[in-house]
């Protein structure tokens, strides 16, 4: 596509058929659109098995040319996958499985009524089907980064093109300078969606002006989303993997680079591939390459794949693993933007962070800035993961509550149980706990409660998860995925674990909570990068908000959420137990023998669990149908 | 760790070679190729023994003690090979918190290796990965290409039997 109009009559002649999922204004040449999502979750769970199946009723019944089937990326809702979307009418088939899809095409595509039944029980009101906008999950929801997400076949172009894509792009080189795209961003106030909050047209605007006369410089995408429990990048790479590259061509445009590097997870292959897909068919189109939509402007991307390393999301870690060397961070000045990628002037953003960038030229700084707090604007995509009912992702404006993201977007915490905390940040943030639930989300509050945004994952625990093994288990993962290079990260962090590990087993004192803290100013202060000078923050937030959890373990030697093994004993409610000896039979310690108490109302004599014996795996609690044992 | 990681023999074949050399062939001039080339040759080969990595070292000119200080930082990159199938239980933030610890034990137990081994039949190997993004579907394990989401305890008999 050497020229805007031509880049026109594409999005023209699809906006019409895109505008069918958007309740928008359709025009397609297909009465029905059908959407599958194709991303990670439901790829696992079979709908790629689902699309089959339509194809072969689709032939069977006459629809092939008279309903388009769509594979989407990520409609957000992932508790509820497989899930697929019927347009024009917008129904929300949910958990679909491969033997309801004769029934659906029948009734609801050759027939015109949607199967109730099969539908997300929130849109089904009576005889009335409500819009998905309506439900509680969605409600509350306003989707920038997201946009494409669930809405476009992200293995094709044109749909991208029809939904303003690349049109941006066009703006940036026909119609603005570098400076005005800095000046844009600067505006917007967007800030980096990776965790560190950095202001993206600063960022920007210095690698343009360090060294303005660099004869090579270089734009990064940082796709290695190592946070465990995150998967916000996943899905925009997955979903809409063209708004990463045309974000990607306007910096290259706005800081004076030629070349830029997605640096993706090799654990994401579904995303590497779309990536692939979407880089080859944007060369084809000359989006990418020489002469871009007939300007000097020159712009190409490559793929390199991580391998495996955590700290390679880390800026300067990320940039000597694309140069061929371990992944070990350096210190800093020089900063990427002076030095960076082979030594030249960089700059590296998210993934969610490039994703609102097109959006920001469209439609101008002011709309962007408009939403959000007064220092962070714009929405931001969360993971919502854990003890929770609407497991998904979903993008709320900036401060929006915690409250109403668990309870009323996430539909509270499932199975009767009582919400305890919530993380965010991974393993380099901190817990959030009920009485900060009606906190506004944003970067500078979060860190004021002693957490951080993080890239997004927030992983909701109740009253059966143990804070204390909640933090060692984030202070293991930081110890496997340390470099090695400085000493505070490579051994103060194993320390920390050994003490936390010692309070789990019953062995801590409260000297070991004092040494904790101050092991962990000075893993803070002292460490190269921000892998280990986050580190400790899952402990030292847990110390603060639920020390009384670590002094039960400490002094009383229990664990009140029933989690740290050591701590437990197991015991039978003698009169409970009406001595079937099941448990006896399913314990592989030989634990369990018969007393001789019968007791009152029962006919045979109770068991007994020898506490010297017992291993502490809960066969006999998962046997045992009269709950007579319990952990305490 | 048990001897059964180090004692097999390097059994490399001419085309595989081959295969190697011409991956190397089409990188070795890009900038920063080597991660590419490593990744490739591990497809290739399933592993990246010494032998592989002397092979990359003797046609790109990078030393061999650097090709082995990147083969050993990288979790992917793995110097011993793997079961024919791999059985890799997430042991992330969400599924932790749904309970996949115990799934990785009761795995440890039924197939009575650790993390990181392979069983002598070369049947299976097992380890723990990172968070692989399915968090929806916690808790979350696979067998090579293949997910299975939303486990318990007990789900791990059938799926070791599917593989029998």
């Amino acid at each position: 596509m050497k020229t805007l109009e031509e880049l026109k009559v594409v999005r023209d002649s699809m906006k019409g058929e895109v505008a069918l999922r958007t309740h928008g204004n359709a025009s397609s040449k297909y009465e029905r659109h059908v959407l599958v999502c194709g991303g990670t979750g439901c790829t696992s769970s079979g709908s790629p098995k689902i699309i089959e199946e339509l194809e072969k009723e689709f032939a069977a019944n006459g629809l092939t040319d008279k309903v388009q089937i769509v594979k989407t990326g990520c409609f957000g809702l992932c508790e509820r996958g497989p899930i697929m979307i019927v347009y024009p009418e917008g129904s929300f088939y949910s958990r679909v499985k491969v033997d309801e899809i004769p029934r659906i095409v029948k009734e609801h595509l050759v027939e015109g009524n949607p199967v109730k039944e099969f539908l997300y029980e929130e849109t089904v009101a009576g005889d009335e089907i409500k819009s998905l906008d309506d439900t509680s999950f969605y409600k509350k929801q306003h989707r920038v980064a997201l946009r494409n997400c669930g809405v476009i076949n992200p293995e094709n172009i044109n749909e991208y093109i029809g939904r303003d894509g690349y049109a941006a792009l066009g703006k940036v080189l026909t119609e603005m300078t570098p400076e005005d795209v800095i000046q844009t961003i600067l505006d917007s106030g967007l800030r980096g969606r990776g965790g560190g909050g950095f202001s993206t047209g600063m960022k920007w605007k210095l690698a343009r002006n360090i060294v303005p006369n660099a004869d090579q410089k270089y734009v990064c995408c940082n796709a290695d989303e190592g946070d465990p429990g995150a998967f916000m990048d996943r899905s925009v790479l997955e979903g809409d993997p063209h708004v990463v590259l045309e974000a990607m061509t306007i910096a290259g445009y706005a800081i004076g680079a030629s070349q830029g590097y997605i640096y993706v997870r090799a654990e994401y292959p579904i995303a590497v591939e779309r990536l692939n897909i979407a880089i080859k068919q944007s060369r084809e189109n000359g989006m990418l390459g020489k002469n871009i939509f007939g300007t000097d402007f020159c712009f190409d991307i490559d793929l390199r794949l991580g391998a495996g390393a955590f700290v390679c999301g880390e800026e300067t870690a990320l940039m000597t693993s694309i140069e061929g060397n371990r992944g070990e961070p350096r210190p800093r000045p020089p900063f990427p933007a002076e030095k960076g990628l082979f030594q030249k002037p960089t700059i590296l953003n998210n993934v969610e962070t490039y994703a609102n960038i097109p959006q920001i030229i469209l439609n101008g700084a002011d709309w962007f800035a408009s939403m959000g707090t007064e220092k962070s604007k714009g929405t931001k995509v969360f993971a919502l993961g854990g003890k929770i009912k609407n497991t998904g992702l979903v993008e709320v404006p900036m401060g929006t509550t915690l409250r109403e993201v668990i309870e009323e977007i996430g539909g509270g915490i499932p199975n009767g149980k009582k919400f305890k905390a919530a993380q965010t940040g991974g393993p380099s943030g901190g817990c959030i706990d009920a009485s900060n639930f009606d906190i506004p989300i944003d970067y500078d509050n979060l860190i004021g409660i002693g957490s951080m945004m993080g890239s997004g994952g927030l992983i909701v625990m109740d009253e059966d998860n143990c804070m204390v093994d909640i933090a060692k288990f984030f202070l293991e993962f930081t110890v496997d995925e340390s470099c090695g290079k400085c000493t505070p990260c490579r051994i103060g962090t194993k320390r920390m674990w050994e003490i936390l590990d010692k309070i789990t087993k019953g062995k801590g004192t409260l000297e070991d909570l004092d040494k904790l803290e101050e092991l962990a100013y000075h893993i803070k202060a002292n460490s190269l990068c921000g892998l280990g000078q986050t580190a400790p923050n899952p402990v030292l937030s847990t110390l603060r908000c639920f020390r009384d959890e670590y002094i039960a373990h400490v002094v009383d030697k229990k664990c009140p959420a029933g989690v740290c093994k050591d701590l437990l004993s197991f015991e039978i409610n003698k009169d409970s137990c009406i001595g079937c000896g099941m448990c006896a039979k399913q314990c592989p310690a030989s634990a369990i023998s018969r007393t001789d108490y019968i007791a009152p109302g029962k006919k045979l004599a109770a068991m007994e669990i020898d506490k010297n014996k017992c291993v502490k795996c809960g066969a006999c609690i998962a046997t045992c149908k009269f709950k007579a044992i319990i952990k305490k | 760790m048990n001897s059964a990681k180090s004692t097999v023999p390097f059994k490399g074949t001419p085309e595989q070679e081959a295969e190697l050399l011409k991956v190397i062939e089409e990188k070795k001039n890009d900038k920063g190729s080597l991660m590419p080339i490593l990744q490739k040759a591990q497809e290739i080969y399933g592993y990246l023994p010494i032998e592989v990595q002397a092979i990359i070292s003797d046609n790109t000119g990078i030393p061999l003690e650097k090709i082995y200080g990147v083969v050993t930082f990288y979790a992917q990159f793995s110097l011993y090979p793997k079961g024919e199938y791999t059985i890799s239980v997430c042991l992330g933030t969400a599924c932790y918190v749904k309970g996949s610890g115990d799934i990785y034990n009761k795995l440890q137990e039924k197939l009575g290796i650790g993390g990181g081994e392979c069983t002598p039949d070369g049947k299976f190997s097992l380890d723990a990965c990172r968070c692989i993004g399915a968090c929806g579907l916690a808790p979350v394990l696979t067998v090579n290409e293949d997910v299975y989401g939303r486990l318990t305890v007990d789900d791990v008999d059938k799926i070791l039997e599917k593989y029998a």
